[in-house]
């Protein structure tokens, strides 16, 4: 390779990696402002924010979703399978919202700890099957829930 | 150099030459075409009509084989225009230089429809168009960048000059590729997870796996075409007091 062709290459190199470099350490200072939402342990152990808006990730827990009036009010526990968090909201929820969904609400804690929710989306999982192989599945022990 | 069988060698060395390179993807042309019509026919049926419904989102989940394979292709796209724009950048060779800046609209398109599409399926399914999660955001940036990369080009009048400005703009942006990739394993996101990139198996049935992978290359092959039909013509356009588009143009007359 001839020289001058050599010290192109290398310069280019250098410019790639000093810019994954810079965006590498940006990225990691803002680590906490990319995450979309807090998790339900975040919220227990006081690391979500105070009488602001945050949002709020989790499964909805199995027979937790109940009507306690009959309006459109609607409570049910969130977890992240170590702690839970209690969720109220008023409105018309995402077709995808079922107990045993992920789901990503948009809201503030009250003076209770209950996370008073203005906004519910439905976060749908990466697996995709046909509804004959996802009864076939339920007939075998549950597989394990590995959300890290 | 002496990794590669010497064919190989002989062959892009051939390629760039632009008289061959034109003669040469001229009668490569209607063979590219078939192939992506045959697959794209073959794709969409299995995808729309032969594919099962999702257990959970039922036939709305069929917008997959447009978006992902988009999706993919907007990533593709991208480090094929790095990579040929680096080529010009260390080699000088011309076509590098054409193949990298006519990637760029082909690329910004597939990164479009990405974006589209996915807003079409986020508000059936998560209940809203759009989110700032990791995974749009970086997404969007990359649609910027390919403007940026053909607005650098437009700006420049000098063509070689333009190339160069353009590649490094391409190299810097390559950072958000992996960014893209990963975003959805780093940070929490409303965006799901890998689906078949991933080091497990795929998590989607073999029933609808096919039909996307399909999908998948026949987007390669319109790639192709695409960039191709427009590296021909800015070739043309480039070495048009040249002897050799002189004596074909004569040669047709």
């Amino acid at each position: 390779m001839k020289p001058a062709r050599k010290q192109r290459l290398i310069l280019i190199g250098l410019m790639v990696l000093g810019a994954a470099l810079a965006t590498g350490f940006a990225l990691k200072s803002f680590n906490e402002n990319l995450m979309y939402f807090f998790s339900t342990t975040d919220v227990v152990e006081g690391k979500a924010p105070k009488d602001t808006l945050f949002r709020l990730g989790g499964m909805v827990i199995k027979g937790s979703v109940e009507r306690p009036n009959d309006g459109l009010m609607v409570r049910f526990k969130l977890t992240d399978f170590s702690k839970d968090v209690t969720v109220e909201y008023t409105g018309i929820l995402p077709d995808l919202f079922r107990e045993g969904q992920g789901i990503v609400a948009h809201g503030k804690l009250n003076e209770q700890g209950v996370f008073i929710a203005e906004e519910v989306l439905a976060k749908h999982d990466e697996n995709y099957m046909p509804p004959e192989v996802k009864g076939s599945l339920k007939n075998q022990p549950a597989p394990v829930e590995g959300q890290k | 150099m002496f990794l590669i069988p010497d064919p190989v060698v002989r062959f892009f060395h051939r390629m760039a030459s632009p008289p061959h390179f034109y003669s040469f993807t001229e009668r490569l042309m209607p063979w590219l075409v078939v192939i992506f019509l045959l697959l794209t026919a073959a794709g969409l049926y299995g995808g729309l009509y032969l594919a099962p419904a999702d257990y959970q989102q039922g036939d709305s989940y069929r917008i997959i084989y447009i978006h992902v394979p988009s999706a993919w292709m907007s990533l593709f796209i991208y480090m094929v225009m790095a990579v040929a724009g680096g080529i010009g950048l260390v080699w000088r060779i011309k076509l590098a230089e054409i193949v990298a800046i006519s990637s760029a609209p082909v690329g910004a398109s597939f990164t479009f429809i990405a974006l589209v599409t996915g807003s079409l399926w986020g508000k059936p399914m998560w209940g809203t168009w759009w989110v700032w999660d990791a995974r749009l955001t970086s997404e969007l940036i990359l649609l910027f960048l390919y403007l940026g990369v053909i607005g650098l080009y437009g700006a420049i009048d000098d063509k070689r000059t333009a190339s160069r400005a353009v590649a490094i703009l391409a190299l810097v942006g390559v950072v958000n590729i992996p960014i893209i990739h990963y975003s959805v394993e780093w940070w929490n996101t409303l965006h799901q997870g890998p689906t078949v990139t991933k080091m497990d198996k795929p998590s989607i049935h073999v029933s609808m796996l096919i039909p996307l992978l399909l999908m998948a290359i026949s987007f390669k092959f319109y790639y192709l075409i695409a960039m191709l039909q427009r590296a021909r013509t800015e070739l043309l356009l480039r070495e048009r007091n040249a002897q050799w588009v002189k004596n074909m143009i004569s040669e047709s007359k």
